[in-house]
């Protein structure tokens, strides 16, 4: 009897147990990167040329680039590929993670690549050591030569899918290149893959040039340069090489940049001591006057929904960052803190404004939200401006100028970004010094 | 003369029967080694006590009170007496036994006055509605040292990824079916459906992340009692206090 009354009592313990579950709140984790394998992808050996070491080697390669892109990023660690156990023939088949996780790998890449008629044929798989399941598989066809593209396509995808964001790696860098001396600096206008590679110069560096900016939809640019001494925004269209003045302005016009889809130049236009905010239809040249104020009004940049701008005026006094409506009303201050702000743009993501601030005889990089609170300073230095938006809003590039002789001595001028969330700064490697860095769109969409 | 050793009141309980079995002791110095041997005797018998403590034996066994069965008992431990060989072992049995007996006693009744708790807890918390009471209540199955071994344990395991955005609601509920080992069962993300909604990558990204977390972390830190208690836990990733950093 007693022993019923037992099990009955347990018995009612256990449903009543049921019913109270433990629950444990988990709200810190390990920042460290995440750590990845990246395999080098398979070389199938019926490609052509199977036999020579270039085609050998273009699995290594393509690997290579995608581990760079993953290591620039700060998120992501890759991990040394003397520790991987499974060699690429048989990792790229179905993966044994438990020889990946054996070298603490938590994501893992493997693919293989086929050189046929001309043609270059890669498949590549995202696969989750712990869960030990394919994230992601993709294959491409394109030619040969255009491997690289395909490694930052690759790094773009396995991006996303770990991150939940869109990536940034096949996209292009334009900024300009200087040479020479401070005093008679050559600058030209250059473009570059973002990790630095396939440098190409777009202009012969006879005229001065400034700021140039990207079209965030095709490979349209626009930047300024001097024509009879008097500086004008051109077009240029990289693709063709073909290049134009935009507008017959009888002042200065300056600070160009393109609105979001890409239709319509919002610049700056200088006469009499006084500038204002123009915009400019490329389709039908109607040209727009956007404010009407005695000061300096510069640097227009719109939102990515084309609704709103944000630019800088010194209309208080000192020069601070300003927004209005895309037809130049409601214009509201948003920056009010002590020193001057300069170079706003708005984030492609829309929820963030970054600047160039300058207090007690330093520049910093910073970002704001659209309405002006939560100001983020993320970068100190004796000079540097100009922020441009990653693609995905999630890194900022700009340029930095170190401290130089009283004959311009040890002067450099080199390109840099940071993470928005002020970490992962680093310099990106130029083959010459550079300033005025604008970020393309993606190339592939 | 007999009777006089008889008559002693703290003999009696014990002597009788050793007197009864030398009813014709005629001089006091044998009396004496028979107190000697009383006395051995108690002492024998507290060492007995001592392993297996006695509330709960007579709570235990009250039926087997009566005194003809009591005398009987005596009777054996004398027996024991005599033959050390077979007292040595039943003082082992007597104790192990009874050991067991009042653990299994004690758990039961703690698991009785347990489900009390927990149903009064259960009781009140439908009478308040908030969710932090709820989760006072259920948080008890581990103690809090229990508790944060197995938060610090996760919390090494978990790579929090970075790239989320800090101002959207993200929290992640998993549950986990565990073995007795820490190892898990089963794992469950509570909110599956929003996994594949559109617009909801970043809640797969935190999702995945934390599953990846509990399997390289197992097997898990959990007591090695109370299996009933925590077999099923849920763990709810919040990384919002991280990405605000």
């Amino acid at each position: 009897m007693k022993k019923i009354f037992y099990i009955l009592v347990i018995f009612l313990f256990k449903i009543n147990i049921a019913y109270s579950l433990i629950e444990v709140d988990i709200t810190r984790g390990n920042l460290d990167p995440l750590p990845i394998a990246v395999s080098p992808l398979h070389v199938d050996p019926q490609s052509d040329d199977y036999k020579d070491a270039k085609t050998k080697e273009l699995g290594s390669l393509i690997s290579s680039v995608v581990e760079k892109n993953f290591k620039s990023t700060g998120l992501f660690n890759p991990l040394n590929k003397d520790a991987f156990v499974q060699k690429p023939d048989i990792a790229h088949l179905k993966p044994r993670f438990e020889d990946w996780s054996l070298i603490t790998a938590q994501a893992l890449v493997t693919g293989k690549l086929l050189i046929k008629d001309e043609k270059l044929k890669i498949e590549f798989r995202l696969w989750d050591v712990a869960a030990n399941k394919e994230m992601i598989a993709l294959a491409f066809t394109t030619t040969p030569s255009n491997w690289r593209r395909v490694a930052h396509i690759i790094s773009d995808k396995i991006y996303e899918r770990l991150t939940g964001e869109t990536g940034y790696f096949d996209t292009r860098i334009i900024y300009v290149s200087e040479t020479g001396p401070r005093t008679q600096r050559i600058k030209k206008l250059a473009i570059m893959d973002q990790d630095g590679e396939n440098t190409k110069y777009l202009t012969l560096g006879n005229e001065l040039v400034l700021t140039p900016r990207f079209n965030p939809t095709n490979q349209l640019v626009t930047y300024l340069s001097y024509f009879r001494n008097l500086p004008r925004v051109y077009l240029l269209d990289i693709e063709t090489g073909i290049q134009e003045v935009v507008g017959n302005f009888p002042g200065m016009t300056f600070a160009p940049r393109f609105s979001p889809d890409g239709k319509k130049i919002i610049m700056s236009f200088a006469k009499d001591g006084n500038s204002d905010i123009y915009t400019m239809n490329l389709e039908s040249r109607l040209v727009e006057k956007l404010t009407e104020d005695s000061s300096i009004d510069t640097s227009p940049s719109y939102s990515p929904d084309g609704k709103y701008i944000c630019f800088n005026s010194d209309r208080s006094g000192l020069q601070q960052i300003y927004t209005m409506k895309s037809d130049g009303t409601s214009t509201k201050r948003i920056s009010f803190g002590d020193g001057l702000y300069g170079t706003p743009v708005w984030s492609p993501r829309g929820d963030l404004i970054a600047f160039t601030k300058v207090k007690g005889g330093k520049f910093y990089i910073g970002v704001m939200r659209a309405d002006g609170s939560g100001e983020r300073l993320l970068t100190e230095n004796f000079y540097q401006e100009a922020p441009s938006w990653s693609p995905n809003g999630r890194l900022l590039v700009f340029y930095r100028e170190t401290k130089s002789g009283k004959n311009g001595e040890g002067f450099t001028a080199k390109l840099w970004s940071i993470d928005i969330t002020g970490y992962n700064e680093r310099e990106l490697k130029t083959e010459t010094d550079a300033s005025d860095p604008s970020w393309s769109s993606l190339l592939s969409k | 003369m007999i009777r006089q050793p008889v008559d002693l009141p703290p003999i009696l309980s014990v002597e009788f029967i050793q007197i009864s079995d030398k009813t014709n002791i005629p001089f006091a110095p044998k009396a004496r080694k028979v107190l000697e041997k009383v006395k051995k005797k108690e002492e024998e018998e507290r060492v007995v006590s001592e392993q297996a403590p006695p509330a709960a034996k007579a709570k235990e066994k009250p039926d087997r009170i009566p005194l003809p069965k009591k005398q009987d008992e005596k009777k054996e431990l004398i027996k024991k007496k005599q033959n050390p060989k077979e007292v040595k072992p039943e003082i082992r049995q007597a104790s192990e036994f009874e050991k067991k007996e009042i653990i299994d006693t004690n758990q039961i009744a703690a698991l009785i006055d347990k489900a009390k708790e927990e149903t009064a807890k259960v009781k009140k918390n439908k009478n308040k509605l908030t969710q932090s009471s709820v989760k006072n209540s259920f948080a008890s199955g581990l103690t809090l040292s229990e508790e944060d071994a197995l938060r610090a344990q996760i919390f090494g395991c978990w790579t929090v990824p970075l790239g989320l955005p800090y101002d959207e609601d993200l929290l992640v509920r998993v549950k986990l079916e565990l073995k007795q080992d820490g190892t898990i069962n089963k794992s469950e993300i509570l909110d599956h459906e929003r996994m594949n909604k559109p617009g909801q990558k970043f809640y797969k990204i935190l999702a995945e992340s934390a599953l990846r977390a509990v399997r390289i972390c197992q097997p898990l830190r959990v007591p090695q009692t109370g299996y009933e208690k925590w077999k099923t836990i849920q763990l709810n990733f919040d990384p919002t206090e991280m990405l605000k950093g």
